[in-house]
């Protein structure tokens, strides 16, 4: 019976439907790279599906007057070209794709999770920390691209005193580096946690119902796993709204470096 | 440029990965054993640890969100812009036709008004026009017809003149038949001449 207790980090769980090799390695049991369709890649086919699909399949009528779902694919483009205009100006919109293609494929992804039994992409901190390292990545290339060797003004805040800088760039080079790491454990923390802990309650319900006379005492984690899918909710819309802003925060300072 | 810059960034991405797998196989390595340590289950560890199956999510996530990425930049986006962009064209276009149809209004209402002013000033100048007129030809036509009366009145008056004159002067005939008669009947015959000349003495004296 214990053994058939429920697991909380079950959910997290790599399932591997085929493999397609192993790459790289000296050969030798463990080493080298597995490549194998899992349900982490299904599901980030059918975040790429889904979220092609809604914006494709919406506008398709090309409405003058817009329809519920046209409508709704136009807020959602208006929402985030809102965002990246007033956080990172006119010039941040060449990135607009890149902001737009983020924030929906962490927002599907985090709504797909939601649905019981379906796995959740962005609940793996190597998907988290492979975006914010591409995020990260392009404000870099982009800002020495860009600015040259003025991209480095970042460092060096205006209006500082000659013995506080030492103090300050040092920090502030830590702080720019440490960037790609909390970008990534915020989702990533976000997303796993709240699982969790909606498993756990979920499984309180299940144990206590299993308890005979206990089984009164189970409303009490249902009502709280009801209230956490709710908020859960609204972290999945916020996590992937908190990564695009953070995304067009850093993209200003690869556009507009030493303000 | 975004473009031109995405493919690269994902090869760094792909490199800075292999990197940080093998920090992380390190972690996940102990995270294992403290598990097996701890207990008889599964040392499966914790799935997000698990460094074996990072190498399938970022190939797929390569792969899921760079055809997004595509996707998004070529289709969707220009697309949903589009849209936006002949919204509001057409709703300025309209605003501006409403605001030139309302000058167009505006000015109809001003000529019409314009007109209506000139009109009502015209026909005030008519009606005073026509008064005078109207007043001018009476008066000349009341100055005829007094010319008119008073002409006739001087002839009525010039011919009771003369028939006053004419009558007084058969009076004085009648009266020297009168008073021949009258002496014929009382004394006798008088001739026409001494009757004509005693009334004649009468008259005189």
């Amino acid at each position: 019976m214990s053994e058939k207790a429920i697991e909380p980090i079950h959910q997290f769980n790599i399932v591997k439907y085929f493999t397609f090799g192993n790459f790289g390695g000296n050969g030798s049991e463990g080493s080298g790279m597995e490549i194998a369709f899992t349900n982490s890649a299904l599901f980030m086919l059918l975040t790429l599906l889904a979220a092609s699909a809604f914006l494709i399949l919406s506008t398709r009528g090309r409405g003058l007057v817009p329809g519920r779902m046209q409508l709704m694919a136009e807020m959602v483009y208006e929402f985030v070209a809102n965002m990246v205009r007033s956080s990172a100006g006119t010039e941040g919109m060449r990135f607009f794709p890149f902001v737009f293609t983020l924030f929906m494929f962490i927002l599907v992804a985090n709504f797909f999770g939601m649905v019981p039994y379906f796995f959740t992409v962005t609940s793996h901190i190597i998907v988290t920390a492979a975006l914010a390292v591409l995020v990260f990545l392009v404000v870099v290339i982009y800002g020495f691209m860009r600015n040259g060797a003025k991209f480095l003004k970042l460092f060096v805040p205006p209006g500082i005193p000659w013995f506080i800088i030492w103090l300050v760039v040092p920090i502030e080079i830590i702080s720019f580096l440490s960037r790609p790491l909390s970008h990534s454990l915020r989702l990533w923390g976000n997303m796993l946690a709240g699982h969790i802990v909606l498993k756990v309650f979920g499984g309180m319900v299940v144990a206590l119902l299993g308890a005979g006379a206990w089984g009164v005492v189970a409303i009490l984690p249902f009502g709280m796993a009801v209230a956490l899918t709710g908020l859960e909710f609204l972290v999945a819309a916020l996590q992937a709204f908190v990564f695009a802003v953070l995304t067009c925060v850093y993209l200003n300072d690869a556009i507009h470096p030493g303000h | 440029m975004a473009g031109e810059a995405q493919p690269q960034v994902v090869v760094e991405n792909g490199a800075v990965a292999q990197d940080s797998t093998a920090g992380a196989q390190a972690v996940t390595d102990t995270h294992a054993t403290t598990e097996a340590a701890a207990g008889g289950h599964e040392a499966v560890g914790f799935p997000p640890f698990d460094a074996s199956t990072f190498g399938s999510q970022l190939l797929w996530l390569a792969i899921t969100f760079g055809a997004l990425y595509v996707i998004m930049a070529r289709v969707a986006l220009p697309r949903i812009g589009e849209i936006l962009e002949v919204r509001q064209d057409r709703i300025e276009s309209d605003l501006a036709e409403a605001d030139r149809m309302r000058q167009r209004t505006d000015q109809a209402v001003e000529a019409y008004e314009k007109e209506l002013a000139e009109a009502r000033q015209k026909a005030h100048g008519i009606a005073e026009q026509t008064r005078a007129d109207n007043s001018a030809a009476a008066d000349a036509r009341r100055a005829e017809v007094e010319a008119e009366l008073s002409k006739q009145v001087a002839t009525a008056e010039a011919r009771i003149q003369a028939t006053k004159t004419e009558a007084l002067k058969n009076v004085d005939a009648i009266a020297a038949d009168t008073a021949a008669a009258l002496v014929g009947q009382i004394a006798g015959k008088v001739s026409a001449a001494e009757a004509a000349s005693a009334v004649k003495k009468v008259l005189e004296g």
